[in-house]
């Protein structure tokens, strides 16, 4: 134990995710190490982070607004929404520049152990949206581990009355992988999800 | 297949331990506590990813030490290969093999086979469901590494959802909404699709088991000096929380059977916070002749039939194609001068047999072997004249 301030610093960093005791020991003494003026913009950024930035009142992605910047573009298909767990999903489907419309962001997934339900996430939202006919496609893309599966389940369940298309990632292979290296549970996923070639 | 080398690093008594094994019998003899087991218990590790004597990982680790290392290798079809665990209490654990990291520790498992026998055995045929549950499906893991995934998909399942129904069945007690039915359906569709797959798989193994552990039981228990009487037919069946389907290999057809089930079973199932229907339920029965083994078998049958079911598994493995390193840990003190005889006959064909026991004498000749002696941590091949 550490006196006082010190054993609080890292106390609070130890809270954050990934960091354990060693690391938020480690990250402790690195501040307190370094130039004042670098941790005074690192204290800076963590104050206005928390004042500025927002969640879009559209999709629930962050944003310095009302509305994030995609919601905003006017270019985006609203035709097509992509349902995703988490923010840093949409970052992610944003970096492969392949996907045009618009996202949904749920906060999550069900998962009763961690005590959230569907109505701790941003379903009655996405019911919302959905309502006046605009989109014709939702893409299911939560995570593909068991909440996210069940989340997607649910969601299908749900919207298939409203009758757009329902689609779901593709799981399988990753590219450029080799198959003698691919798990049995994603090999037998790929298999499942196989498709024709001539179509 | 055979283990050649055993490296241990912090794994419970020992700070380091280099042993050259080879294949045919080898024997650990020792005082009690001084370690045999805990050799043994190395390898098996490396087979399973779990100790037959302990559900966590924290006593598997030297006392002080942070992480343990276990590191074996082992010939099969003549070829060489390293497999390598790294033994994390509190984090995630790590394997190598032939040097190179993996993905999952999971991905180890199927390199090293093992077909344990202990004294701990005798809880198949006296002790709960639970335990016969899971030596079908270690048994299911060592025919097929798949279904480590899919035994730990149904239990995270099952998890999430057993806490679903405490929550809903709180509410609807307490007379507020039913927000947590609405995601019930959801789950009840995982743990139909998951258990159906983990049902139809251990249906298929107790059938190709059956004739196994029938033959190998009226190999043990055959009737001798001591006792004439000729010993009941062995039998074992799979008991299911609910009414099988005509056909339950379909795994459609069960994953439709386990959702009607589940359906039917709805408010029992909320007033009791569990989930009361699923292969998390069902049981192994095993019976002598007419009578269930539990309650009505003697302590020698009860042992027989423990062997039986072990030494099953050691034929079913043989049969399809691979030869297990089978290890008996301090069996043969359990055991009456006739059934470690017969026990011993059964096993002295096996590629690799390690041994353990206090004293030598309990082991029988036919099993005389490479020696190594285990005293205070340090282990010391026997060189015979």
């Amino acid at each position: 134990m550490y006196e006082g301030i010190v054993q609080d610093l890292i106390d609070e960093l130890g809270r954050l995710p990934g960091v354990g005791p060693k690391s938020a020991q480690r990250i402790a003494f690195h501040l307190l190490a370094a130039d004042p003026a670098d941790v005074k913009r690192l204290a800076d950024v963590l104050v206005e982070v928390k004042q500025k930035v927002r969640f879009c009142q559209t999709c629930g992605n962050v944003a310095e607004d009302d509305q994030c910047r995609i919601c905003r573009d006017p270019g985006r298909d609203p035709t097509v929404l992509c349902v995703v767990e988490e923010s840093k999903d949409v970052v992610a489907v944003e970096r492969t520049r392949e996907f045009r419309g618009r996202y949904h962001v749920l906060g999550g997934a069900i998962s009763p152990i961690e005590g959230i339900g569907p109505d701790d996430l941003r379903i009655r939202e996405l019911m919302q949206r959905l309502a006046d006919g605009t989109v014709t496609e939702a893409i299911l893309a939560t995570d593909p581990n068991l909440e996210g599966e069940a989340t997607a389940t649910y969601l299908t369940r749900l919207l298939k009355p409203m009758g757009l298309r329902i689609t779901r990632l593709a799981s399988g292979l990753p590219v450029g992988g080799d198959l003698e290296y691919a798990d049995e549970v994603t090999l037998g996923r790929a298999f499942e999800g196989r498709r024709a070639v001539d179509d | 297949m055979y283990a050649t080398h055993l490296s241990l690093h912090d794994f419970r008594s020992y700070a380091g331990a280099e042993i050259e094994l080879e294949p045919g019998i080898t024997v650990f003899v020792g005082p009690n506590g001084h370690g045999k087991t805990n050799l043994v218990e190395a390898i098996d590790y490396v087979a399973t990813l779990g100790s037959h004597r302990v559900a966590s990982d924290t006593p598997l680790v030297r006392q002080g030490a942070g992480r343990a290392v276990v590191r074996v290798e082992a010939v099969r079809d003549e070829r060489r290969a390293l497999a390598e665990i790294e033994i994390n209490p509190g984090g995630a654990n790590r394997a190598r093999l032939n040097k190179s990291p993996l993905r999952r520790t999971r991905e180890i498992l199927g390199l090293v086979r093992t077909v344990l026998f202990s004294p701990e055995d005798l809880a198949l045929v006296k002790g709960d469901p639970a335990g016969r549950r899971r030596f079908l499906d270690d048994m299911l893991v060592a025919r097929a590494p798949r279904y480590a995934g899919v035994r730990q998909d149904y239990d995270r399942v099952l998890k999430q959802r057993n806490t679903l129904l405490k929550t809903a069945g709180a509410a609807r007690k307490a007379g507020e909404g039913s927000g947590g039915l609405r995601t019930l359906e959801v789950w009840d569709d995982h743990l139909a699709r998951t258990g159906a797959e983990l049902l139809a798989a251990r249906l298929e193994l107790v059938n190709t088991l059956r004739p196994h552990v029938a033959k190998a039981y009226e190999r043990v228990a055959k009737p001798h000096a001591g006792n004439p009487r000729e010993p009941g037919a062995a039998q074992i069946a799979y008991q299911s929380s609910f009414e099988l389907p005509e056909e339950p290999g379909d795994r459609e057809v069960l994953t439709a059977a386990l959702l009607a089930e589940v359906a039917a079973r709805r408010d029992d199932e909320l007033a009791r916070g569990v989930s009361l229907v699923g292969p998390h339920r069902d049981d192994l029965v095993l019976s002598l002749g007419p009578l269930p083994a539990k309650g009505y078998a003697s302590h020698g049958e009860a042992w027989s039939l423990a062997l039986a079911l072990r030494l099953a598994c050691f034929d079913l493995m043989r049969a399809e194609g691979d030869d297990p390193v089978l290890i008996l840990d301090d069996v043969f003190a359990e055991l009456d001068v006739d059934r470690r005889a017969r026990l011993a006959e059964s096993v002295a064909g096996a590629e690799q047999v390690l041994v353990t026991a206090a004293v030598p004498a309990d082991v029988p000749e036919v099993l005389a072997g490479a020696r190594f002696d285990v005293a205070n941590g340090e282990v010391r091949r026997v060189l015979r004249p």
